[in-house]
């Protein structure tokens, strides 16, 4: 939608084909909160500063290397004027706030989320004379050296053409689709639950790649979380996360601890769960712990299962009760004394224990006891098209008039890992290049 | 029509969902107050339904809103559980309020018939004698004042909150200026999502309208009340006099404003309405307008003929008014502004 609201603030005339139908449009922008911006002093939405050095060095730190700088600092740069940008079309942001993730200085909150966000959007497309074709799929794309020509659809199951100067693809990665999920990952990843839009299949990313797109992100990674198993397989957004992880153990379905529940604080470790519980039998692992830290971490949408004894939660789990009630004894019996405090990286740790828990190590002693079952949760895949700091996607040709903005394009930047909010910053800062530049190879 | 705990366990279901989300907290109050809650009892879904003003703004930002298997439409549900709060903590229960219509229509109809009939120059209590006037009113207004101060306590109770903590000056302030600007229905100046997903500022205004204008009626009444009996001036006053310029402007007010809203109303967005409460709605509205109509044409007509029939029926109106307001839609201003100021409370506990 920014591609298009700046597309056409350039004087193109635009149409935007939305795969989705209205009420789940705006791809997975719905799910968000927050964006990323740099910003050298506090402004209304955000505190303090986040400089360009700062925000590079996380990118870096996050990506392990796996970014292109150019693209990066472009992106960097164009996020400090991009909310005053978005606010000229609606778009609302609410006073910095202390969230559970601490993100008031470098993140600016949507006011009511991404929908909200995508709202008004939508509402400034249509003051403006974009057009919006709602459950409009896009099949297939008819390229002549490197130049798009045409287009065929699905229009309400209808086939239909459409023919322009100039594309721009913002159509997502391929996390919602199940045959590519399962040719990546083999049969694990039946297990697994898509965060959010079932619209993302990756259609256009492959038409794309076959017509010679250059690649980019490893297209083995996906971002996972462990969210709650017993989530919706799609859209079951941000209410299924779970942050219950480090304060208790976590076990897979033989009983098994597989992992240090409190290796680091959750922020920075939330985004690891998701693989390793995908590793474990049958993509399955349990989070258990008592009523000590009932309070502690954000709630989620379904109540955990509770029991007045390990045997019953390990019974109502569908664990084998002794097991659990064994593995849960053996960690009592190597939780070490100290302080506690979630907020830090307390004293708290077990000794003599393989894997150990670092942090937060407190015996599972007092009734009602608690459990999660956990499944691997994938946000978003890293495969995407290369593109130019002109967002012109490479490997079609020296004159091509596709451009990429968002997802199908953050592996650029995003090759692996993730920072809060960034998806945001690259879908908008690069949405507005695309559709600047989409607008000029228009000739417009 | 879903039972009432089917009602309040959908509140509860909701709630779970929101709490696990927050997206909307920077919203209006609702949020913030269910943030401070893990669990949500009976009383606290009365509460939350009561402090939500029914702009729906979190229903066109959320991302589980329906067809969503999620199903999260909290204006609709906290808009059932709120009527339900009304016939709830309404004590005595005379009627039920659904029956609002009947016993309104009845009083204006017997009010209208009864009276002397002599009539001369705008002399009102040549139609009806002060004494049975003032009487009359004097008794209604105290069944007034009990049965809502009645409902306030029963609501106030149910918080288990003590009402001492409240009254400290900066949680009412808070509270009043909450209520008396609407401040929850402004959502940061942009106005509230009615009666569609666009933001706008007429409901707001026009409520300030129907609610200014009734009090400044009231504050008419009162001053034409003191003139009488304590001055000893006899009415009908001039038209510059304090009482006829502020019965003229709430009349305007009352005229403007409910017919605003009723017409803000019948375009309302019905994914989101309880349209059970309909009924409860449109009579209070029509009795407001009916009461600011009648006034001003017995102002405009007070030295003609019609005075005394248009005296009865403005009479009539404004005890059908009076007598249906402990058991109609007035009483959301008695539990908005109870749920308010427990939010204020709560906010000014929550910030030391």
């Amino acid at each position: 939608m920014c591609a298009a609201l700046a597309a056409r603030e350039s004087g193109a005339s635009v149409m935007v084909f939305e795969c989705a139908p209205v009420e789940y449009r705006g791809g997975n922008s719905r799910h968000t909160r927050n964006m990323r911006c740099m910003h050298n002093a506090p402004t209304g939405v955000l505190t303090d500063a986040y400089t360009e050095k700062e925000y590079w060095e996380d990118l870096q730190r996050v990506t392990g290397g796996n970014t292109s700088e150019q693209l990066a600092r472009l992106i960097i740069r164009g996020s400090v004027e991009i909310t005053l940008w978005m606010r000229r079309y609606g778009v609302r942001f609410q006073p910095s706030l202390e969230g559970t993730l601490h993100l008031g200085r470098t993140n600016a909150f949507f006011l009511g989320g991404g929908k909200a966000l995508m709202n008004a959007y939508y509402s400034a497309a249509l003051k403006l004379g974009i057009g919006v074709l709602y459950n409009a799929e896009v099949e297939e794309l008819h390229i002549c050296d490197g130049k798009f020509k045409s287009g065929k659809m699905l229009l309400n199951g209808q086939p239909a053409e459409f023919r322009a100067k100039t594309l721009v693809v913002a159509s997502g990665g391929f996390e919602a689709n199940l045959e590519w999920l399962e040719k990546v990952w083999g049969e694990a990843a039946r297990n697994f639950i898509i965060r959010g839009t079932p619209y993302n299949k990756g259609k256009i990313l492959k038409v794309l790649l076959d017509h010679g797109a250059e690649p980019v992100g490893d297209p083995k990674q996906c971002h996972a979380v462990a969210i709650d198993g017993r989530a919706p397989k799609f859209d079951g957004g941000i209410v299924t996360r779970l942050d219950c992880v480090p304060l208790g153990i976590v076990v897979n379905r033989y009983t098994e601890r597989f992992y240090d529940e409190g290796e680091d604080l959750w922020p920075k470790r939330y985004a690891i769960w998701g693989r390793l519980v995908a590793q474990q039998p049958d993509q399955i692992a349990y989070s258990i712990f008592d009523s000590k830290v009932i309070g502690r971490f954000m709630p989620s949408v379904f109540p955990p299962i509770a029991a007045s004894s390990i045997t019953e939660l390990a019974a109502a789990l569908g664990l084998p009760p002794e097991k659990l009630d064994s593995s849960v004894r053996e960690f009592n019996q190597a939780v070490r004394p100290g302080r506690f405090d979630h907020q830090i990286l307390d004293d708290c740790r077990t000794e003599g224990l393989n894997p150990p828990k670092s942090h937060w190590a407190q015996t599972i002693d007092r009734r009602p006891f608690y459990g999660f079952p956990l499944r691997p949760g994938i946000t978003f895949t890293y495969l995407g098209v290369k593109v130019n700091e002109r967002a012109e996607v490479q490997g079609l040709g020296r004159n091509t008039n596709i451009f990429a903005a968002g997802e199908i394009m953050a592996g650029n930047v995003l090759g692996r890992g993730y920072l809060a909010g960034f998806g945001m910053t690259i879908g908008s800062v690069f949405g507005r290049i695309a559709g600047r530049e989409a607008a000029r190879a228009a000739g417009c | 029509m879903p039972q009432v705990a089917d009602i309040i366990a959908e509140g509860k279901r909701l709630m779970s969902v929101c709490n696990a989300c927050r997206y909307c907290e920077g919203y209006c109050a609702v949020f913030p107050a269910m943030e401070r809650r893990l669990t949500f009892s009976d009383a606290d879904m009365d509460y939350l339904a009561n402090l939500c003003h029914n702009c729906a703004e979190c229903y066109y930002a959320c991302q589980y809103a329906p067809p969503h298997e999620f199903g999260v439409n909290v204006p609709k549900v906290l808009a059932e559980i709120r009527a339900r709060s009304y016939e709830k903590n309404a004590w005595p229960r005379f009627w039920p309020v659904s029956a609002t219509w009947a016993v309104m229509a009845g009083i204006i109809v017997t009010a209208a018939l009864a009276g002397r009939r002599a009539t001369t120059g705008a002399d009102f209590y040549g139609v009806i004698s002060h004494d049975v006037m003032v009487g009359a009113f004097a008794a209604v207004f105290a069944v007034i004042i009990l049965v809502h101060a009645a409902g306030f306590l029963r609501f106030w109770r149910d918080s288990g909150e003590k009402l001492s903590e409240a009254f400290t000056p900066a949680v009412l302030l808070n509270a009043l200026r909450d209520g008396l600007s609407l401040k929850n229905l402004d959502s940061h100046g942009a106005g509230c999502t009615y009666p569609d997903e666009h933001h706008s500022q007429a409901r707001r205004w026009f409520h300030h309208l129907t609610f200014y204008g009734f009090l400044l009626c009231t504050a008419s009444t009162s001053v034409a009340a003191f003139y009488h009996s304590v001055m000893g001036w006899s009415a009908p006053y001039p038209y510059f006099s304090l009482p006829v310029v502020l019965g003229t402007l709430g009349g305007a007010g009352l005229l403007a404003g409910p017919i605003g809203l009723y017409r803000l109303k019948q375009r309302r967005d019905t994914a989101i309405i309880d349209a059970k409460q309909d009924s409860m709605d449109v009579s209070f509205l029509m009795l407001l307008f009916l009461t600011g109509m009648t006034g001003l044409l017995l102002l405009g007509l007070r030295q003609t003929n019609a005075m005394g029939l248009l005296l009865r029926i403005h009479l009539g109106v404004v005890f059908g008014l009076c007598l249906t307001l402990p058991y109609g839609k007035f009483v959301h201003g008695i539990y908005r502004w109870a749920a308010l100021l427990r939010s204020a409370l709560e906010t000014a506990r929550s910030q030391h």
